[in-house]
């Protein structure tokens, strides 16, 4: 596999480990304006996701998390450094990417049908075949997905008729159905409560070990981070860069019993007192 | 009986209320029918009278209508260019607010000194009356996506267009059948306008002449018809609203059943 690097990156030695990684995020920063009134959103990071991992980011709220997600999926262009997504320009879309956000952003003319199948009407190959397949293949398509998540019953229905967890599973399901290579998810489940939340995570792990995509959650919940996440990345105050980067290692598939066990507590305790930390640095820095 | 059932039977029995105390004040008060007519009154000079008055209803509708198309292209048109780009917003609304906010009885003289009395003034009126709640409604549609949806969308690589057709479109739909309601009524005053200055055709001219004869029961019947066409015009657009942008409201039914 080869990889382009977009913008001024640092000749760098290849190592046997490049061919695996998914995403690379090389002396990447990104500001936000210019002169007076420039936004450091993000100092120089280096990041490295291997294909195929679950990696959780946490931090203080405003650090940069969702730059991160949008630099990921060429939102936005990185003002320093480098991003290398899927071995390819980003700036060329390469790899397929599926995203989510906390709101489900579910057009309410169409059906949850419709709705999961939207990405189908853009992404190739699907879209030069989704007029002869959108009642055939496709349709069987974002009904199995919908099975998947337990939402067997309300292909049919509209956005209004589901409740808050119903519409964020279809919209994973949304975010999935393209079979994306990469899956962002910018705090999906902030929204809903403790039990749904529980419910949610169960499913996405679900989900991650059938299609195995790589996937960038950015979370405030530890306990949600450390519950699905392969690799818990912990951010500093704005402008944000990797403080601490930790593998979890409990086995798969977990459940949420896990979540109360002492060696869990104990993850959670650190990256808890990692981020309070961070928090309190950034009101003595401000003050 | 369902809430519906009973809002409309309130509605009508208000209807009749107005009518049945305006016939009875005219009658107790002893009201010179110069000032104002009896609603029977009014009636029957719109029966006798009707063969007379058809020629100007048709002329008044098609005036409207003319200028009520002509008006929603020209809106669409505007709109969908201020709607899809920053640059053309700004530059281009104070004009649009400006020449929105002058009193289209003032421009219709310069119609006339452009164009002659008549039909095509009218029709002029009616138009720059009604364009400009379409350009607002169809800008403010398109222009207010979701960012997150935008995100989601050009994360998967979708281009202007794609975004537009999917999004922009359908969502600006319920905003451009709501405003069509709006803008044929305004297209409607906009004729009636230009007919009453400057046309000797429709129901403006009719009641313009009829009021200069002191055929005061004929004014009514003219002001009888027009609020007729406006209120069957208003509900022949909230009908085509309903059935096209019902997932709009389809929320509220559901909460109201
Ligand atoms: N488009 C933008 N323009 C200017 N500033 C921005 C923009 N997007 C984000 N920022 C700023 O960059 C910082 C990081 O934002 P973000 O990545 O959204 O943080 P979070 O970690 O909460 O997701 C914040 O201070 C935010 O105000
Ligand atoms: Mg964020």
């Amino acid at each position: 596999m080869k990889f382009a690097i977009v913008k001024g990156a640092p000749p760098e030695p290849a190592s046997p480990t490049r061919a695996a990684l998914a995403v690379e995020l090389s002396q990447t920063s990104v500001t936000f304006g210019s002169g007076a009134s420039a936004v450091p959103a993000l100092s120089e990071t280096t990041m490295r996701i291997p294909d195929g991992e679950f990696v959780a980011l946490v931090g203080p709220s405003g650090c940069g998390k969702s730059t991160i997600l949008r630099l990921v999926s060429g939102l936005v262009q990185p003002s320093t450094g480098a991003v290398i997504v899927g071995g390819r320009e980003i700036a060329a879309k390469a790899l397929r990417i599926g995203m989510a956000f906390q709101n489900p952003t579910m057009l309410p003319w169409l059906t949850i049908e419709q709705n999961v199948m939207l990405p189908l009407k853009i992404v190739e190959p699907f879209r030069s075949r989704f007029r002869q397949e959108k009642r055939g293949g496709f349709r069987d398509k974002v009904h199995g997905l919908l099975a998947q998540v337990g939402l067997s019953g309300f292909a049919g229905k509209y956005p209004w008729q589901l409740s808050g967890g119903m519409l964020q599973r279809a919209n994973l399901c949304r975010a999935l159905i393209h079979e994306p290579r990469m899956l962002l998810l910018d705090e999906p489940f902030g929204a809903l409560d403790q039990f749904t939340r529980e419910e949610l995570w169960a499913i996405l792990q679900e989900l991650w070990l059938a299609h195995r995509p790589t996937v960038l959650l950015v979370t405030h919940d530890l306990r949600e981070a450390g519950f699905l996440a392969s690799r818990i990345c912990v951010m500093s105050a704005r402008p944000g860069r990797i403080l601490d980067d930790s593998p979890v290692e409990f086995a798969r598939p977990r459940s949420i019993a896990m979540t109360f066990e002492p060696d869990f507590v104990a993850l959670n305790q650190r990256l808890r007192e990692l981020i309070v930390d961070a928090r309190s640095a950034q009101t003595a820095g401000s003050a | 009986m369902s809430i519906n059932l009973k809002r409309r039977f309130w509605a009508a029995g208000l209807i009749l209320l107005f009518f049945v105390g305006w016939e009875l004040f005219c009658v107790i008060s002893g009201m010179s029918d110069l000032i104002l007519p009896r609603p029977s009154q009014v009636l029957a000079t719109l029966v006798q009278r009707f063969p007379v008055l058809w020629p100007h209803i048709l002329q008044t509708l098609a005036t409207t209508m003319l200028g009520f198309v002509l008006g929603v292209a020209l809106g669409v048109v505007l709109g969908a260019i201020i709607g899809v780009s920053r640059t053309a917003y700004d530059t281009a609304y104070p004009l649009l607010i400006g020449f929105s906010s002058i009193p289209k009885v003032a421009v219709v003289p310069i119609f006339v000194l452009w164009f002659g009395s008549g039909t095509v003034p009218a029709v002029l009126t009616s138009l720059s009356i009604c364009f400009f709640p379409i350009v607002v409604n169809i800008a403010t549609g398109l222009a207010t996506t979701e960012p997150e949806m935008e995100d989601v969308l050009k994360a998967l690589g979708a281009s202007k267009f794609d975004i537009l057709w999917n999004v922009g479109l359908p969502r600006t739909m319920p905003f451009f059948f709501a405003s069509l309601k709006v803008a044929i009524t305004y297209a409607f005053v906009g004729t009636v306008l230009a007919e009453t200055v400057a046309s000797n055709r429709g129901i403006g001219n009719v009641m313009m002449t009829a009021s200069s004869n002191f055929n005061v029961p004929l004014v009514f019947a003219g002001l009888f018809i027009l609020a007729g066409l406006g209120v069957a015009l208003y509900v022949a657009f909230s009908l085509i609203e309903m059935r096209v942008t019902g997932w709009a409201t389809r929320k509220n039914d559901f909460a109201a059943a």
